[in-house]
């Protein structure tokens, strides 16, 4: 199924919880709203359930407007981060409730049921009551009890963020298999950008009820158009200095008072046609610590002392200061680099990103 | 002695662990065992007193002023028919209040919980000051109610004055204030998602309501059903003031009409059909302690 939103609002009393969305998931697609709490991806999210009654704007399925259709007859299914599972039914009274609602004969839907719990791995589990079973398997009855009516629209509200880690990571590749397989259509709520990256087809970036951009995952990360989603994606997040980039002797520098590099003509030129500072960003992958195999580099070198190391099992995450700004780079852990220590910091310029600090918005990708 | 005091067990440095312990035991068992013994001494009367001629203090007396006197004398009045139709309109008042107050309270309460409607916050607050109203300063008002409601036609001698139905009908309201607010206090704590998922899953409001909620606050609808009881069950206020002679008095204002103002009151046939009345509640407690010892000390159960 086709959703389209136009400029879909939703305000309480003045409080702004969606402004004017604007997009579109294109039928079998996987869309993440990305954002952190309370930029609206929720609120947005339980507007095209039809929980939630826009005060602006529409939403079409297939191209026809939903916007007062009740929530039973839009044919979607959705999975809570509570699971709201409906604690006095069992299992399969669970997953079943949406049959019986429709009245489906009782044969038909034993048969529906049993078909969905056993793809969910549940199979064995349908007379359990709700409170014997562990959060994972909450989460698969909550996604069966979604699937079993066989919905146009799957939406997901936080489903993975009441697990722990291990089995996020494994129910984040069950339902991303499911999806593919069934081709449902799908929206995904989340604050975890690994999440969104790992899952979606395409992702929306939100922002105090803002979409800040739509786009796949790939072009969210390299070519980022606002300063919050080159701050929001990527983990660790990416780091921003005030610079001023200049020609000098034939190349550019980004320059301020304790760091001066050398920047890739294609990029620098657009940063030094505007007027004054602006706001470097480089990614904590791309600066690096010298030592013998990656030598100083006149131009994209500088020293700064190592405040914080935080090692991560395959890298180690350092945090240095650069002219009083806090940095963070991601460093081989042969570099044993211990708090104290005096290091040189190698650029990767290749990848630097730059933006308007009054408008936050790339002078790169606009 | 202080810092052994605020100091773990485990950690005591107390040579005598076990002995402090079993001290600190005896004190609290002492201290209950003293709080309740008024009403222990006060029930232990009623009961002797009941099978006693005469009582001096806990002492039953029998007709020479010696220790005895056991008679069922004063039970006699069990083959007394006004008394069954006493029980009858208790236990009736009672049963409707439960049914009348459950409805309502899980009705409005969900609503408040839950709908936004013009009015709501006036409504809530209401019924909060409605509550610290007492049911006497009503009782005139309510007078002229119920005689305006027995002139209805066809269902107006169930609901008007001196019936049954109108006794429950106006305890049912004085006791709403309260199973209102309680019960919205149980849905306000249900999460949304849940009703959310049901309408998802195709179920209306009132079927998410019936189905989906209702099952939830069931520890909240049993508490307040006991309560509801109870209160029916004892109501002697407004029963005594809205009914006229023995038909429809209920047991509190039967047993009141043994005590006279002219005639020497038999005191100890007013202990027995006291004893009488508190028979089904007490029965009726040992069956549902549990529950209501779960509701006072952790709100919801089971969800």
């Amino acid at each position: 199924m086709r959703v389209e939103l136009d400029n879909l609002s939703k305000a309480w009393d003045g409080v702004v919880g969606a402004d004017r969305i604007t997009l579109e998931v294109a039928d079998g697609e996987m869309v993440a709203f990305l954002g952190p709490s309370g930029c609206g991806k929720t609120t947005t999210l339980l507007m095209v359930a039809g929980i939630y009654r826009p005060t602006g704007g529409t939403i079409s399925f297939d191209g026809r407007v939903v916007n007062e259709v009740a929530p039973k007859d839009r044919g979607i299914g959705m999975v809570f981060q509570s699971y709201a599972l409906y604690p006095h039914m069992t299992v399969f009274g669970n997953i079943s409730y949406p049959l019986r609602l429709k009245r489906l004969e009782k044969g038909e839907i034993r048969k529906r049921v049993e078909q969905v719990a056993d793809m969910m791995g549940i199979g064995d589990l349908l007379d359990r009551r709700i409170a014997q079973l562990s959060g994972g398997q909450q989460q698969r009855v909550s996604l069966g009890r979604a699937l079993v009516k066989e919905p146009q629209l799957l939406l997901f509200d936080e489903p993975l963020s009441n697990l722990d880690a291990r089995l996020r990571l494994a129910m984040r590749g069950e339902i991303k298999r499911l999806q593919n397989d069934l081709g449902i259509t799908s929206i995904y709520v989340t604050h975890d950008q690994v999440e969104a990256m790992t899952m979606a087809d395409k992702i929306a970036v939100m922002s105090k009820g803002v979409l800040q951009a739509y786009d796949i995952p790939e072009a969210l990360y390299d070519r980022p158009k606002t300063l919050f989603v080159a701050g929001f994606v990527g983990n660790p997040p990416m780091n921003f200095f005030d610079v001023e980039v200049m020609l000098l002797g034939g190349e550019f520098h980004a320059k301020n008072e304790s760091l001066d590099l050398i920047v890739p003509d294609d990029r620098a030129a657009k940063a030094a046609a505007k007027e004054g500072r602006v706001v470097m960003g480089v990614r904590p992958e791309d600066v690096d610590v010298a030592d013998d195999s990656s030598p100083r580099v006149e131009g994209l070198t500088l020293s700064a002392k190592v405040e914080v190391v935080e090692p991560l099992g395959r890298e180690d995450l350092l945090g240095v200061v650069v002219g009083g700004v806090n940095v963070r780079l991601l460093v081989d852990k042969t570099k044993r680099a211990k708090p104290g220590d005096l290091v040189d910091l190698v650029f990767n310029m290749d990848n630097v990103q730059f933006f308007d600090p009054e408008t936050e918005e790339s002078l790169l990708w606009a | 002695m202080t810092i052994t005091e605020a100091t773990p067990p485990h950690h005591s440095t107390s040579p005598f662990p076990k002995v402090r312990e079993k001290m600190g035991r005896r004190f609290a068992y002492g201290f209950l065992i003293l709080s309740i013994a008024p009403i222990l001494v006060g029930y232990s009367w009623l009961v002797i007193a009941t099978f006693s001629i005469r009582t001096e203090g806990l002492l039953p007396r029998n007709a020479e002023g010696g220790i005895g006197g056991f008679t069922l004398s004063n039970w006699a009045f069990i083959t007394d028919d006004a008394v069954w139709n006493a029980m009858l309109n208790s236990f009736l008042i009672a049963v409707t209040m439960v049914i009348g107050v459950g409805v309502a309270s899980t009705a409005g309460g969900y609503a408040l919980s839950r709908m936004k409607f013009a009015g709501r916050k006036v409504f809530l607050t209401g019924t909060l000051v409605l509550h610290a109203f007492k049911a006497e300063m009503l009782l005139i008002a309510i007078f002229f109610v119920l005689r305006w409601l027995g002139g209805i036609p066809l269902i107006g001698g169930f609901i008007g004055f001196n019936s049954v139905g109108g006794v429950a009908l106006v305890m049912i309201a004085l006791e709403l204030p309260l199973g209102i607010w309680l019960m919205k206090g149980f849905f306000d704590n249900l999460p949304w998602d849940m009703e959310r998922a049901a309408l998802i899953d195709g179920a209306s409001r009132f079927r998410v309501w019936w189905q989906i909620m209702l099952p939830q606050v069931r520890p909240g609808l049993a508490a307040l059903s006991l309560f509801t009881f109870i209160s029916g069950w004892n109501a002697y206020l407004v029963p005594f003031t809205f009914t006229v002679g023995t038909r429809v008095a209920n047991m509190p204002v039967f047993l009141s009409q043994l005590i006279s103002d002219t005639a020497p009151t038999n005191w100890n046939l007013v202990a027995a059909v006291g004893m009488f009345q508190m028979i089904p509640l007490i029965i009726f407690f040992i069956f549902t302690q549990e529950l209501l010892l779960n509701i006072y000390a952790g709100g919801s159960k089971g969800t």
